[in-house]
């Protein structure tokens, strides 16, 4: 590849990574005096780092080896006393895997925004925080430990906060960036308390120290117990940022923001950063951790599916749609599937991000993202038409050999399915991946029907609608081309598997009785031991998921298409009208959420606030009362008792002077009784003291 | 011949004063330490002698007095940086009432040091900030002064006597600027500013003769005191008689000076002369207050408390990561039900500080660099927050949160700077508040019996993310209020006051070795002190 | 006789202890200044008594009845003075009766 091995230093990862930061710096501060607002700072630096990211992989491709792992060294970021942190960068296939999808669908979705946020007032602050957010992204990925995998993933949290908010406003714009923050420093919280956990017990925090201390040193008190906690905590983190339920709250009403943003950021890069994230620290999670993931994950994706069967907002259906994928995705990783996992992940990126910007383009055509505005677009704008039919195929998983969410879904399923059979009592799971793959069929295939067949419902909107520029389109064909040929040029998943292998569990299970660990190491055991069930399984799931599709779709055109309406979607709402409404109101969970989380906690501010003015600052203003209250009875008892003894002895004085002056009674007779009287007394006195010898 | 035989005749001390703290460094020879604690003092008298209509001169001169100690300051900075923190540098050492043995003892080891920084740098960044001060300009100044001169004492005193000196230095002035330059409330707050804090010094006093009273140096020699103020001298737990071997007399004095600290620190429930004060107080001031004040409680127990009791220090670290926690949960709480601005800032504070002590509390080197740090990003980072409010409160006449709307439309530059200081005081990686909460919470972990509480620390992060950014949105997002369109953007020199400390920000939190690194020697003699000392007594 | 005269003394002593109480009575029951006046002669030879007692039977010197010849005369000189006092009073209030008298009080 031109002679220069991309890998041999790591000068060009770290170019990948620069590139967008200084883009980032460049457009922040000087972005608006430049010409065109510097639109073209951003879209070249993300095109170098795609550039380098495609040479990257075309050599990782080259090379073939599913243990290859770029060793770079690492450097000494902060020491405190013992505790060191290094940071460095990791590059093997997932990297490259990762690297390419985000660089890419960040490159598009840079170019595809020059067209869509053509002539907004702050056109270049736009671009800025798309580096920003390209960059941090970057970062994640390029990340070899956990401290610094968190301070990324924290910036790619901050891009988000300020990508949605970018319309701040609009009120539900500032609202829901605000949500989006704040759950997902919610599952931050845990995913940070999950890495503090794995620094107190191993202190260590880069990737692969961690599972050599794990499967070589482990201390005993870090017991599995320990693990599985430390696990789910983690695991937590990819709850927020890959809005998992219950924190899935943010996702769709992220899309608040610009669409290219939920192209970008909350379709195909950086709500995969949690599903990521499992996927690199995967030897962590014991078997109990799995399977809460696999849970929370199957759960996701049944429940979003369901939701975004009814919903209005194109944009909406999307979001619902992407959480449900990612649903699959975690519970693929749950489950076992681990390639299958992450080759969702990849194919999710570009027909996730496909349907978003298609949304996007019938939204810049329309101004509306309303399903019932639209409809009979496919004559006015072919090429979107075209697009997002094949992202549909491809998320409904649409059958084999033409494009690629079939098989990374058919794996996850096949995984699931294997552990079904396996161990029975989880049967829950596979009902909820073939049933969710059902409703995805449905709802994708109700989006395309409203949106560009039967006749126009807002003729005055069809009016205006045209295609859109070529910024945009070019984007749609690249991602629909790349839609189809993800999946390795009709190829299947092999091609996929000689680069992306399922890592040992770094977790040794020290104290199980063999017998017991089929048990308890279920999920390892189905793909270690099991090898003739795992290929039944596919079989399974392959005949099952096509059969379950295309039923689907069936359903899905006699309700939406406008030549058959065999099936009317308003009756069968009316029917089932409870069912409905609560599909309808997203079970109501932001309710619910308002009603007993936020508002008990707000009121419980206010109380804490009136604690600390009335009781905490009372005790110290009672304090400061009670001290001048002693001080007044101080001053009356000063006045009074201690000014009053001196008076007192000045009227006794007094008074004996008065009483003294008793005695002056001018008569010479009663002087001399005095006088006499006093010569006796003293004769007394000096008889008594001094002769009385 | 040793310099410090001039000082004592016993080789054992002077051993131990250069074995632990002082190396091999000179004595005497810079005079860094009082030249930037007293430039400031000397600025206040000129500042008296000019006439009161001069006022431009009386600000000038204010720089110029806060400026060398700066200039001083980055020297400090460079000669720590080259040579790391470990030992007392700078170092001058004078009799003072030689019949006590009281010392003008000043010197910085990597504790301090970023202290000693800090105060230089929020003070002159004060200056422009106070800037538009019209009323008793030259009162005003140069009681500034003498306060910068007071906290550049305090944290360069290494001796407890002339320590508490300069603690009640810094008060008076402190007493005067908010209860005449403040807010509507601000004899309230001056007072009661003024007495909390007196009373935690009569603690601190009476600790100070207590410990002063029950060290025996052993001097030889006719006339020679037998007890010591040195704070150096008084960690040696050798010289310790009397009273001071006696457990429930040391835990006393231990939380005598803890209450002496709390109460600057603030740890609940000591903590409500703070939003008082800081909602009174000019901006400015609220910045010092912030800024520096608040760090001598936390520095207080890192010079004093912990190695003078390491015992106790021991002893008690649970306690003192419970009132950590309670800090930061408390807090944050308290924040996000504000309505003032101002106040919110000063809850907030609360709530940041409450990770010093947690980091403290869990006496792990981790914990300790995280807490110094917390300190010194607290620093700057509230105090770009306060001159933001500051700024704002001058344009706008109010501080309601639920007042504005929409400025970010209006007044972009500082909406965006607003921003950048609420996600550096969220703790958002790549700044620096995230690298000491981060380590506070690593040092809370490390320790063997605090895993619940700083896991329960841990949801401050998320309370605090709430509050900032539920309050960025209401003022700057949302539909413009269009009472506020003459709203004018951010001047130059608020920009000048903000910039500084917005790249401080970014670059520790990026490159945080550049300062745990001065700090590290400092901790790590902190560290065997504790260790030795807390050794010595077998309770 | 050295037995009658060792008593001596004592005797006079105690004779002029009683005269000199009688004198005290004297001066403080008499209403009449003149009587007073008496009393007051009684109080005088009373101490005269003991001068010459002492002198005689204590000491064996003559001083002491030197002294009483002086104090014969000064009581001689006080009662012309004490009874120009008494006349002028008379003249002046019209009786002698001291306890109706108290201008020493002003």
């Amino acid at each position: 590849m031109l002679g220069i091995d991309f890998l041999g230093s790591q000068f060009w990862p770290l170019l990948i990574l620069l590139c967008p930061l200084a883009a980032f710096v460049v457009q922040i501060f000087i972005g608006r005096f430049l010409p065109r607002k510097g639109d073209w700072v951003s879209l070249a630096a993300i095109g170098i780092s795609l550039l380098i990211s495609v040479a990257c992989f075309a050599q990782v491709l080259i090379k073939k080896d599913p243990h290859f792992t770029a060793g770079f060294p690492s450097y000494q970021w902060l020491t405190a006393g013992m505790f060191t942190i290094k940071m460095g960068i990791l590059f093997d296939n997932i990297t490259a895997i990762m690297l390419v999808v985000v660089t890419l669908v960040s490159f598009l979705v840079h170019l595809y925004s020059v067209g869509y946020m053509h002539g907004d007032i702050r056109y270049s602050r736009f671009f800025a925080y798309l580096s920003l957010f390209s960059f941090s992204m970057i970062g994640l990925v390029l990340s070899n430990n956990l401290l610094s995998l968190y301070i990324f993933w924290e910036l790619v949290g901050v891009s988000s906060y300020l990508l949605i908010g970018f319309w701040f406003e609009k009120v539900s714009a500032a609202n829901a960036c605000k949500k989006a923050f704040v759950t997902n420093r919610v599952g931050d919280f845990g995913f940070f308390l999950g890495i503090l956990l794995i620094i107190f017990f191993l202190g260590k925090t880069e990737y692969g120290e961690v599972f050599n201390a794990l499967k070589m040193s482990r201390p005993v008190d870090f017991t599995e117990g320990w693990l599985t906690f430390a696990g789910v905590c983690l695991f937590m983190g990819a709850v927020g940022k890959s809005a998992q339920f219950p924190l899935h709250v943010w996702l769709p009403d992220a899309m608040e923001g610009p669409t290219p943003v939920s192209a970008l950021i909350h379709a195909a890069t950086m709500v995969a950063a949690g599903v990521y994230m499992v996927t690199r620290l995967y030897p962590v999670f014991t078997p109990d951790a799995l399977l809460v993931i696999a849970y929370v994950g199957g759960f996701t994706a049944i429940f979003a599916a369901t939701i975004a069967l009814v919903q209005n907002d194109i944009k909406r259906v999307l979001a619902y749609s992407t959480v449900s994928q990612l649903g699959y995705m975690v519970m693929g990783l749950g489950v076992g599937g681990y390639v299958a996992g992450f080759y969702h992940l990849w194919t999710h990126a570009f027909f996730k991000a496909l349907l978003f910007l298609c949304s996007g383009s019938v939204i810049h055509a329309l101004h509306s993202q309303d399903l019932r505005d639209m409809g009979g677009l496919w004559k006015k704008m072919p090429i979107t038409f075209v697009a997002m039919t094949i992202g549909t195929l491809a998320i409904s998983g649409f059958p084999p050999y033409f494009v690629s969410g079939f098989y990374s879904k058919d794996g996850i399923l096949g995984a699931t399915l294997a552990l079904v059979m396996e161990r029975p009592q989880h049967f829950v799971l596979a009902i909820f991946g073939f049933l969710g793959a059902a409703f995805t069929a449905f709802y994708m295939f109700r989006l395309i029907y409203m949106t560009f067949t039967g006749h126009p419902r807002d003729e005055h909107k069809y009016e205006h609608a045209h295609e859109s520029p070529w910024t945009m389109t070019v984007p749609l064909m690249v991602l629909a081309v790349l839609s189809i040929c993800s999946a390795g040029f009709f190829s299947g998943s092999e091609w996929f598997g000689d680069y992306v292998q399922k890592p040992e569990s770094a977790v040794v299970m020290a104290h199980v009785p063999a017998g017991a660990h089929e048990a308890v190491a279920g999920s390892e055991a189905v793909h270690e031991g099991g090898h003739s069930t795992e290929h039944a399984a596919h079989q399974y799931a392959v005949i099952l998921s096509i059969l379950i599709v295309f039923i689907s779709i069936t359903l899905a055109t006699l309700t939406y298409y406008h030549k058959f309406k065999k099936i009317s979607a308003e009756k069968i709402a009316e029917r089932l009208k409870p069912v409905y409404n609560l599909l309808y109101n997203k079970y109501y969970i932001d309710e619910i959420y308002e009603k007993f989380i936020i508002r008990p906690v707000v009121r419980f501010t206010k109380l804490c606030s009136r604690f600390d003015s009335g009781v905490i600052d009372g005790a110290v203003n009672g304090t400061a009362k009670a001290t001048v209250f002693a001080a007044f009875a101080t001053g009356q008892h000063d006045l009074k008792v201690i000014d009053g003894a001196v008076n007192g002895v000045a009227q006794t004085v007094i008074a004996a002077g008065k009483g003294a002056g008793m005695m002056q009674t001018g008569r010479i007779k009663n002087y001399f009784a005095w006088a006499v009287g006093g010569m006796v007394c003293i004769l007394g006195l000096i008889y008594l003291l001094l002769l009385r010898r | 011949m040793d310099y410090l035989s001039n000082f004592y005749s016993n080789p054992e001390i002077i051993k131990y004063l250069r074995d632990v703290f002082l190396g091999a460094g000179a004595i005497n020879q810079s005079h860094i330490l009082s030249l930037m604690t007293f430039v400031p003092f000397l600025g206040a008298i000129i500042i008296l002698f000019i006439p009161r209509q001069n006022k431009d001169l009386v600000r000038a001169v204010a720089v110029v007095a806060t400026g060398i100690p700066l200039l001083l300051a980055a020297q400090v900075f460079w000669v720590f940086y080259t040579q790391g923190g470990a030992q007392m540098k700078f170092v001058e050492m004078y009799d003072w009432i030689k019949p006590f043995n009281i010392q003008y003892f000043m010197g910085i080891d990597g504790v301090s040091a970023p202290m000693v920084i800090l105060t230089a740098l929020l003070g002159f960044i004060c200056i422009f900030a106070s800037w538009n001060i019209e009323k008793g300009v030259k009162a005003y100044f140069a009681l500034f002064l003498i306060l910068e001169t007071g906290m550049m004492g305090v944290f360069c005193a290494l001796d407890f006597f002339l320590f508490y000196v300069y603690w009640e230095v810094m008060l008076l002035p402190m007493y005067f600027l908010i209860g005449i330059w403040g807010g509507p409330r601000k004899e309230y707050a001056a007072i009661k500013f003024f007495v909390y804090t007196l009373a935690g010094s009569v603690l601190m006093l009476l600790v100070m003769l207590a410990m002063y009273f029950n060290t025996n140096i052993a001097e030889a020699g006719p006339n020679a005191a037998q007890h010591t103020f040195n704070l150096l001298l008084l960690t040696n737990q050798n010289m310790h008689i009397g009273i001071l071997q006696n457990f429930d007399m040391r835990l006393l004095l231990y939380i005598g000076l803890f209450i002496a600290f709390a109460i600057k620190v603030p740890v609940f429930p000591f903590h409500t002369w703070l939003p008082d004060a800081h909602v009174e107080a000019p901006t400015a001031i609220s910045v010092i207050l912030a800024g520096v004040l608040l760090k001598m409680g936390t520095y207080g127990i890192f010079r004093i408390s912990f190695p003078l009791l390491p015992d106790m220090a021991q002893y008690t670290s649970i306690g003192l990561a419970v009132f950590g926690m309670i800090n930061i949960i408390y807090g944050a709480l308290c924040a996000m039900a504000q309505d003032d601005l101002k106040k919110l800032v000063a809850y907030s504070s609360i709530s940041h500080m409450g990770y010093c002590l947690l980091g403290m509390g869990a006496l792990t080197a981790a914990g300790m660099n995280g807490a110094l740090l917390q300190m010194f990003n607290h620093g700057t980072i509230t105090g770009m927050l306060f001159l933001l409010v500051g700024v704002i409160y001058e344009r706008a006449h109010h501080r309601n949160v639920d007042g504005f709307g929409g400025l970010a439309t209006k007044v972009p530059v500082y909406a965006g700077i607003m921003g950048f200081a609420f996600f550096a005081s969220l703790g958002l990686p790549g700044m620096s508040g995230f690298i000491s909460e981060a380590l506070c919470f690593i040092g809370g972990f490390e320790h063997d019996y605090l895993h619940v509480i700083t896991a329960v620390s841990t949801l401050g992060i998320v309370i605090t993310a709430a509050y900032l950014l539920w309050t960025f949105q209401k003022i700057f997002l949302g539909p413009f209020n269009n009472k506020y369109d003459n709203l004018q953007e951010i001047n130059g020199r608020e920009l000048f006051t903000l910039v500084p400390l917005g790249i401080i920000v970014v670059i520790l939190g990026f490159f945080p070795s550049i300062i745990l690194n001065i700090m590290g020697g400092g901790i790590n003699t902190l560290m065997n002190i504790i260790s030795k000392g807390a050794g010595h007594w077998s309770w | 006789m050295d037995l009658v005269f060792g008593k001596m003394l004592d005797n006079l002593i105690i004779i002029g202890a009683i005269l000199f109480c009688l004198g005290i009575y004297t001066v403080i029951t008499r209403r009449n200044a003149v009587g007073i006046l008496m009393g007051v002669e009684l109080m005088l030879n009373s101490a005269n008594l003991n001068f010459v007692a002492f002198s005689k039977f204590r000491w064996g010197m003559p001083d002491g009845q030197v002294f009483v010849i002086f104090v014969i005369i000064l009581a001689a000189a006080e009662a012309a003075v004490a009874l120009a006092i008494i006349l002028s009073i008379f003249h002046n209030f019209g009786d002698i009766d001291v306890d109706t008298k108290d201008l020493l009080k002003e």
